[in-house]
C-alpha cells in the first residue's frame, strides 16, 4: 500500500501548531449577540414566577427569554446526536417551567457585550417552588419524586423507558440457562462496582455562533461531530423547519462524545431566530462541567463463575444507569456494558443481561468516549482479576485459556461472527513488553514503595450496525486535485487526513493532491457524524467506495481521449493508458471535462454495515505505590490493539496513548461528587484532576492487526477501545500493592494509603 | 484607561477597562492563537510572553502589561513552526486546541534551558494541560527536535 | 469574575497605603486567585512600579520584595544554597511555571491561604514579615493575624544556620497540597531546636516544636515515628474535597517522621 498504513501528517497539523484562527470563536462575527445562561440554583424546583423587566433595562441588552416564550405543552425534544428516530426519549424543552438539576437553565439572556448580560442575569428575579431532589439513583426506580412527571414526555423507541417510574430505558437478555450454569461451577465471583460521571473534559468548551443568511435561513456554525443531528435537534427545539436550517462545524477543540449531543447549539439558535441578529455562546469551563453531557454514573453487579481449572463458564450483569436529568444516551450506553464485555470470553455458555436507566436530578449523561463500555470492561474485567487471583492463577495465563476466538460466533454480541481478531497476539505481546513474568504481582522496591502490575482487555465496536451512515462525495478538479466532502466532523482525531488517505490510496496519488472539506449540512452528503467509532470503518469504507467509482469515471472519460473500450483503460495515478499504448495525462482528462463533456467527473457514495466488527486490545499497567502516603503514579502502561490495519499509525498510536491517559484520570484522580443540594463540587479545572504530564510514566502502544475485511483496507476502529483497560489494570495493580480490593473509582491516595495502613 | 505596550513588536496604544485581561485584549487585538480554557488559571492555553517570560493571560490585566513587552504566538511563527513540525510528525497535535499555549511555554524552556532532560521538560510543562495526546507524543516530538537541534549545532561547530 | 473601577499604579509606599485605606481597595498580587471571587473592587492598587521585584542577600538575610515571583524565588540561588532545595522543593508543585511567573510572594503570604506551600516553608525559617507601618513581624504572628489595611512590603529571612527540608502530599502533581510539611532544624552548642510546620491541614500553617523533648539527643527511626505520632495528635485537621481529618492527621505523622529521619541523617 502506498498510502494507508503510513504514518502521514495531518493535514491541519501545522495550522492548529502555528495557532491559526480555525476554531468556532476564532470565526465568529464580532458583531455577534453574547449569550448567556441563567441557571438553576436548586436540584428540582417550579418556577413561580420570574421577572425580567430591570434586567432589560440593562443598556445594551437585546432580548431576554423564558419559560414563558417556549409552549410548555409543545412536543419535547432530546440533545443526543442519534439516528431517527432517536432512542432517548424526548423529555426536554428548550426552557423548563420545571427545572431539574442544579444548573438547568432557566433563562437566555443575549446582549451586545459580556459585561451588560452579566449585570442582566443578576437582576432577572426568580421565585422558586423548591422541591425535594431525588439524587441516589439507586432509590430513584419508582420513587414518588417524579423527574419527569409530564404528559408531554416521550419515547420513540420501545426501549423499556416509562417517565412515572423514573425509568428512561430497562432491558433484558440472555443466552442458555445463567444459574444452571452457575449452579455447576467451582467458583462464583459476586460482586457490586461503581463508577462516576466523569467528564470528557476537551479543552475547548462548547460553543456555537449563529447568523441568518442571504436566504433568511438560520446558519449555525458550532463545535460539534454531529452536523447532521444537530440540524434536527435545533429545528426540533425551535419548532421550525429542519430545512430552514444550515449547520456546519469549523476545527474542534475535542470532542470525546460530549459533541455528540447538542448541549449548547439551541439557545444562540434561538436568540437569531427571534433577533435575526448574529450570536454567540461559550459556555464557561464551569458551565461544561456542570451542565453538559458526561459519562453515565453506573453500579454494576456481576456474578462470574468458572470452574477449577479456570474455565469461565456463565457471567451474569445487571447494570444500574444514572442518567440524571435528562436521556441523552441513557438507553444505549447501557447496552454496552454486558454487549461489551461478555463476548470476550468465547467460553461462556450462558449469559444474562439486564439493565435499568433511572433518571435522577443531577446533570443529565451523554455521550463520552467507551460510552458503556468502559463501566462494563471495568466490572468485568475486575471480576475476572479476582478469580485469577481466587484460583492462584496469572490473569493472563487465565485470559489465554478463555479468550474470544477469530470465526467463532459471540451469542452476547448480537450472534455476530468474530470477524477479525488477534486478541492472543495482543495478549502475548503486552505481557513481553511489560516485562510480566518478572513484575507480577508486586515488588518491594525497599524505600517504603512498591511496584505492581495489573492487566486488562477490552473490545467496542466500529459504528453501530445497521443503523450509521457514512458518505463521502468526490470531485476531480483543476491540475488533478480532487476534492472530498464529507458529513463526519475531524475533532482532532485525523479522520480528514485518514478519509484523504483512503481515497489517495485509491486513486493512486498522494494525500495532498486531496483536499477535504466538512462538515457542513448544506454541502456534505449525509453522514450520521463521527460517534460510536464508525468514522474510519463506515465512512472510510464509503470513501473507498466512492473513490472507486470516480476512477471508473476517469477512465470512462479518458476512454473517449483514448479511442478504446473504458474496461481497457488503464488508471496510473496521474496519467491513463491504453492497451496500444497511449496515454494521457490526469490533467488532460480534467481539461477535456470540462469542454464539451457531459461525463461527471464527481461522485457520491454511501455506506452501511450489517455488522459492527470489534477492536481488541490489552492493557498492563506498573504502578508505584508509597504505601505511607498513598502516593499512585502510573510509571509504565502497555498496550496492544487490534484495530484491524491502522491507517494512519501515528494518530492510531496518538489515539491509544490520549485514550489511556483519560482512563487512568479515571482510575485515579477523577472524581465527581455532589453536595446533599445536588451542587457539583469538581465543577472546575482546579477541582476535577485531569492528569498533568508529571502523573505518568510512559505510555507504550503497539499494534497486532488483524484484517477485516468489511473495513476499508482491513480496518476497523481505534477511537473508543483505547480508554477501557487502565481501569480494571490499574484496580488489579492496586490490589496487588495492597491486598485490597477497591470496586469503586477513582481510587485515591487517601484510600490507598488507609488500606495499606489497614492491612499491615 | 490608556496603555501603551509593544505587542509582537509593534507599539500599541489602547483604551482599556481597568479590568480588561490581557488575554482578551490580545485576541481583541487578533492573536486568535491565545484561547482560554479554564477560568481558574490552571490550563495553560492562554501562555503568552511577558517581557519574555511566559505567563497565564488570563490572570494579567491589560493595565499591568502597560509600558511592557507582550509577545504571542502570532510573533513567533518562525521559532514556532520549526519546532511544531517535531509535534506534527507525531500527530500529536490532536484537536490542536492547546496547542499555541502548549508551544509558547516550551519555546520558553528551551531558551531557558536549551537541551533539557525529560524530567525538566515534564516539569516546566506541567501547567500546560492537553486531554488528547496523553503527552506521549508531546514528549517524543520535543525529544525528536532536541536531537535535530543537537545535530545541527554540531555541525555548525564542525 | 472580579471587577475593576480603578486602577491604580502608586509611586510610592504611602499613596499606595492611603489608597489601601478606603473600602473596596485591593492590592493586586499575582492576581491568580483574587480573580476568581465575585469581588467588586473599587481601587486595584498594582505596586509594580515601587521596585520591590528583587531579592537582596547580605551577609546575614535575605530581603524579598512582595512583588517577587514564585518563579524566581524557585530559581534564587542563595535561597536554594541556604535551605538545601527545599524553597525550590515548596514551590516547584505550584500549578505551572507560567502560574508562578505570576504569583508574587506577597500575595501568597499576605493571603495566608490554609493550601499555602509558601507560607508552609516559610514558617519553617527564621523568617518576618516587613510591614509599611507595622514594621517587622515574626512569619508566625503574621500568620496569626494578618496585615489588615497595612501593606506587607518585605519579607526577611534570617541566615540562622539551619538545615530544612519540605515534604509535600498531592493528589495529582500539580494540585494543592493534601497536607504540606516543612521543618527545620537549628543544632548549635548549646540546643537542637526543631520547628515544624505543618499546612493544607486544611486550615492555615501552624508551628510545632519539640516541647517535649521527645526529639533530644540522637535521633533514631524509633524516635522520629514516635514524634510523629505526637505530631498528629497536636496539629488539628480537618476534611475537605482533598483529603479526611485522619488520611491528614496520618500524613502529618508520615511526613513529620520522614523529615525528622532526613535532618537527623537516617537515610530512608
Amino acid at each position: 500500500m502506498n498510502t494507508v498504513n503510513k504514518p502521514v501528517r495531518k493535514k491541519d497539523a501545522m495550522q492548529v501548531l502555528t495557532g491559526q484562527p480555525v476554531y468556532t470563536d476564532d470565526i465568529a462575527p464580532a458583531d455577534c449577540l453574547i449569550v448567556k445562561l441563567l441557571r438553576s440554583p436548586h436540584a428540582n424546583a417550579m418556577i413561580r414566577s420570574i421577572r425580567t423587566d430591570t434586567a432589560l433595562k440593562v443598556p445594551g441588552i437585546e432580548a431576554v427569554f423564558t419559560w414563558e416564550d417556549v409552549p410548555q405543552d409543545g412536543p419535547r425534544f432530546t440533545q443526543a446526536g442519534q439516528t431517527y428516530p432517536e432512542p432517548s426519549p424526548r423529555d426536554r424543552l428548550l426552557l423548563d417551567r420545571h427545572v431539574r438539576f442544579v444548573g438547568d437553565p432557566v433563562a437566555i439572556v443575549a446582549g451586545k457585550d459580556e459585561a451588560c448580560v452579566d449585570r442582566a442575569l443578576k437582576m432577572i428575579k426568580v421565585d422558586y417552588e423548591v422541591l425535594e431532589p431525588l439524587l441516589d439513583f439507586r432509590k430513584a426506580k419508582d420513587n414518588p419524586i417524579l423527574v419527569h412527571p409530564e404528559d408531554n414526555w416521550e419515547a420513540l423507541c420501545p426501549v423499556g423507558a416509562d417517565n412515572k417510574r423514573n425509568l428512561c430505558a430497562h432491558d433484558e437478555c440472555s443466552g442458555g440457562d445463567i444459574e444452571e450454569v452457575l449452579s455447576h461451577c467451582d467458583v462464583i465471583i459476586d460482586r457490586t462496582y461503581h463508577t462516576k460521571a466523569c467528564q470528557q473534559a476537551m479543552m475547548e468548551t462548547f460553543r456555537t455562533f449563529c447568523t441568518i443568511d442571504t436566504y433568511g435561513r438560520l446558519n449555525v456554525v458550532s463545535s460539534t461531530q454531529i452536523v447532521f443531528h444537530c440540524r434536527r435537534i435545533i429545528a426540533n427545539a425551535l419548532g421550525i423547519p429542519k430545512s430552514k436550517v444550515r449547520v456546519s462545524k469549523p476545527r474542534i477543540g475535542g470532542g470525546f462524545g460530549a459533541k455528540q449531543t447538542s448541549v449548547c447549539e439551541m439557545y444562540p439558535a434561538f436568540v437569531t431566530w427571534k433577533t435575526k441578529k448574529p450570536s454567540k455562546i461559550i459556555f464557561s469551563r464551569e458551565e461544561s462541567l456542570s451542565a453538559s453531557s458526561p459519562r453515565h454514573e453506573m453500579e454494576l453487579h456481576v456474578r462470574l463463575g468458572a470452574t477449577k481449572d479456570g474455565i469461565i463458564h456463565g457471567i451474569d450483569l445487571y447494570t444500574l444507569s444514572n442518567t440524571g436529568a435528562y436521556g441523552e444516551h441513557g438507553p444505549t450506553t447501557v447496552g454496552l456494558t454486558g454487549h461489551k464485555s461478555i463476548p470476550l470470553y468465547g467460553k461462556a455458555e450462558a449469559f444474562r443481561f439486564t439493565s435499568d436507566v433511572v433518571y435522577t436530578n443531577v446533570m443529565s449523561a451523554g455521550a463520552y468516549r467507551g460510552y458503556g463500555a468502559t463501566q462494563g470492561l471495568f466490572a468485568v474485567e475486575s471480576a475476572v482479576n479476582e478469580l485469577a487471583d481466587r484460583l492462584h492463577m496469572d490473569p493472563i495465563a487465565l485470559r489465554e485459556m478463555n479468550i474470544v476466538k477469530e470465526g467463532q460466533i459471540m451469542p452476547a454480541y448480537y450472534n455476530q461472527e468474530n470477524t477479525s481478531c488477534a486478541l492472543d497476539r495482543c495478549l502475548a505481546r503486552v505481557k513481553e513488553m511489560i516485562h510480566w513474568d518478572e513484575k507480577y504481582p508486586v515488588r518491594d522496591m525497599g524505600n517504603g514503595k512498591v511496584r505492581s502490575v495489573g492487566m486488562g482487555m477490552a473490545m467496542q465496536g466500529s459504528g453501530i450496525s445497521a443503523v450509521d451512515v457514512g458518505s463521502a462525495t468526490l470531485q476531480l478538479g483543476d491540475e488533478g486535485l480532487y476534492m472530498l466532502s464529507i458529513g463526519a466532523a475531524d475533532m482532532g482525531t485525523g479522520c480528514d487526513t485518514i478519509l484523504a488517505q483512503i481515497a489517495a490510496e485509491v486513486l493512486e496519488c498522494s494525500v495532498d493532491q486531496i483536499s477535504v472539506f466538512g462538515a457542513d449540512t448544506d454541502a456534505s452528503p449525509y453522514d450520521s457524524g463521527s460517534y460510536a467509532s464508525s468514522t474510519t470503518y463506515v465512512t472510510g469504507k464509503a470513501v473507498e467506495k466512492c473513490a472507486l467509482r470516480l476512477r471508473e469515471q476517469i477512465c470512462t472519460l479518458a476512454s473517449v481521449l483514448l479511442h478504446c473500450s473504458p474496461d481497457d483503460v488503464q488508471f496510473q495515478g496521474d496519467s491513463l493508458s491504453a492497451p496500444d499504448g497511449q496515454t494521457v495525462s490526469l490533467t488532460e482528462v480534467v481539461t477535456a471535462s470540462q469542454c464539451g463533456s457531459d461525463i461527471p467527473l464527481a461522485a457520491t457514495e454511501k455506506h452501511t454495515s450489517p455488522i459492527s466488527p470489534p477492536p481488541f486490545m490489552v492493557g498492563a499497567a506498573e504502578l508505584e505505590i508509597d504505601l505511607n502516603t498513598g502516593e499512585t503514579k502510573v510509571i509504565e502502561f502497555a498496550a496492544v490493539v487490534d484495530c484491524g490495519t491502522p491507517v494512519n499509525p501515528n494518530l492510531a498510536r496518538v489515539q491509544a496513548e490520549g485514550g489511556i491517559l483519560q482512563g487512568i484520570g479515571m482510575a485515579l484522580t477523577e472524581n465527581i461528587r455532589y453536595s446533599s443540594k445536588g451542587k457539583l463540587w469538581e465543577n472546575s479545572l482546579m477541582q476535577y484532576k485531569i492528569p498533568t504530564r508529571q502523573d505518568i510514566g510512559h505510555i507504550r502502544v503497539e499494534f497486532e492487526s488483524s484484517y477485516e475485511k468489511t473495513g476499508p483496507f482491513g480496518a476497523k476502529s481505534i477511537g473508543e477501545v483505547v480508554i477501557n483497560t487502565p481501569l480494571p489494570a490499574i484496580a488489579d495493580a492496586i490490589y496487588h500493592a495492597t491486598g485490597t480490593r477497591f470496586c469503586e473509582l477513582p481510587i485515591t491516595p487517601e484510600q490507598i494509603a488507609m488500606a495499606a495502613q489497614n492491612n499491615k | 484607561m490608556t496603555i501603551h505596550l509593544i505587542l509582537n513588536g509593534k507599539k500599541l496604544e489602547a483604551e482599556v477597562a481597568p479590568d480588561t485581561l490581557l488575554l482578551d485584549f490580545v485576541r481583541e487585538q487578533g492573536c486568535a492563537s491565545v484561547k482560554r480554557g479554564c477560568e481558574t488559571s490552571n490550563c495553560g492555553l492562554c501562555t503568552v510572553f511577558l517581557e519574555d517570560k511566559p505567563v497565564l493571560s488570563c490572570s494579567v490585566p491589560a493595565a499591568r502589561a502597560d509600558g511592557k513587552h507582550v509577545t504571542t504566538l502570532e510573533g513567533l511563527q518562525e521559532e514556532a513552526a520549526e519546532f511544531s513540525a517535531f509535534i506534527a510528525d507525531q500527530g500529536a497535535e490532536q484537536c490542536g486546541f492547546c496547542n499555541p499555549g502548549f508551544v509558547m511555554n516550551a519555546l520558553a524552556l528551551f531558551r531557558e534551558n536549551p537541551f533539557p532532560t525529560e524530567e525538566e521538560i515534564r516539569e516546566y510543562l506541567a501547567g500546560n494541560l492537553c486531554r488528547c495526546s496523553g503527552y506521549e507524543g508531546q514528549l517524543r516530538g520535543i525529544l525528536a527536535f532536541l536531537e535535530w537541534k543537537k545535530t545541527k549545532e554540531k555541525e555548525a561547530q564542525s | 469574575m472580579m471587577t475593576i473601577k480603578n486602577y491604580v499604579k502608586p509611586q510610592t509606599l504611602e499613596e499606595a497605603w492611603q489608597l489601601n485605606q478606603k473600602r473596596g481597595s485591593r492590592i493586586l498580587g499575582g492576581m491568580l486567585w483574587l480573580k476568581m471571587g465575585k469581588r467588586r473592587v473599587q481601587t486595584a492598587i498594582d505596586l509594580s512600579d515601587l521596585g520591590l521585584d528583587t531579592i537582596e542577600e547580605t551577609g546575614d538575610s535575605f530581603s524579598i520584595g512582595c512583588m517577587v515571583s514564585l518563579r524566581d524565588l524557585e530559581l534564587h540561588s542563595g535561597l536554594a544554597r541556604y535551605t538545601c532545595g527545599a524553597m525550590k522543593e515548596a514551590l516547584r508543585h505550584i500549578v505551572g511555571v507560567q502560574f508562578r511567573n505570576l504569583a508574587t510572594v506577597g500575595g501568597s503570604i499576605a493571603g495566608r491561604f490554609g493550601f499555602s506551600d509558601v507560607l508552609t516553608m516559610f514558617l519553617a525559617l527564621d523568617s518576618y514579615v516587613e510591614m509599611y507601618k507595622g514594621g517587622l513581624v515574626p512569619m508566625e504572628t503574621f500568620a496569626a493575624t494578618g496585615c489588615g489595611t497595612d501593606i506587607c512590603v518585605r519579607i526577611i529571612v534570617r541566615k540562622t544556620p539551619l538545615a530544612v527540608t519540605y515534604h509535600s502530599v498531592r493528589n495529582t502533581a500539580t494540585d494543592f497540597p493534601v497536607l504540606a510539611c516543612a521543618v527545620s532544624r537549628q543544632v548549635s552548642d548549646e540546643e537542637d531546636s526543631w520547628k515544624f510546620s505543618i499546612g493544607a491541614r486544611p486550615a492555615r500553617a501552624i508551628l510545632l516544636r519539640d516541647e517535649t523533648q521527645l526529639l533530644s539527643g540522637e535521633i533514631t527511626a524509633e524516635k522520629a515515628d514516635l514524634f510523629g505520632a505526637y505530631a498528629a495528635e497536636q496539629v488539628p485537621t480537618s476534611s475537605n474535597m482533598r483529603g479526611s481529618a485522619a488520611y491528614r492527621s496520618h500524613l502529618v505523622k508520615v511526613l513529620t517522621s520522614r523529615s525528622i529521619q532526613e535532618l537527623g541523617g537516617i537515610s530512608l
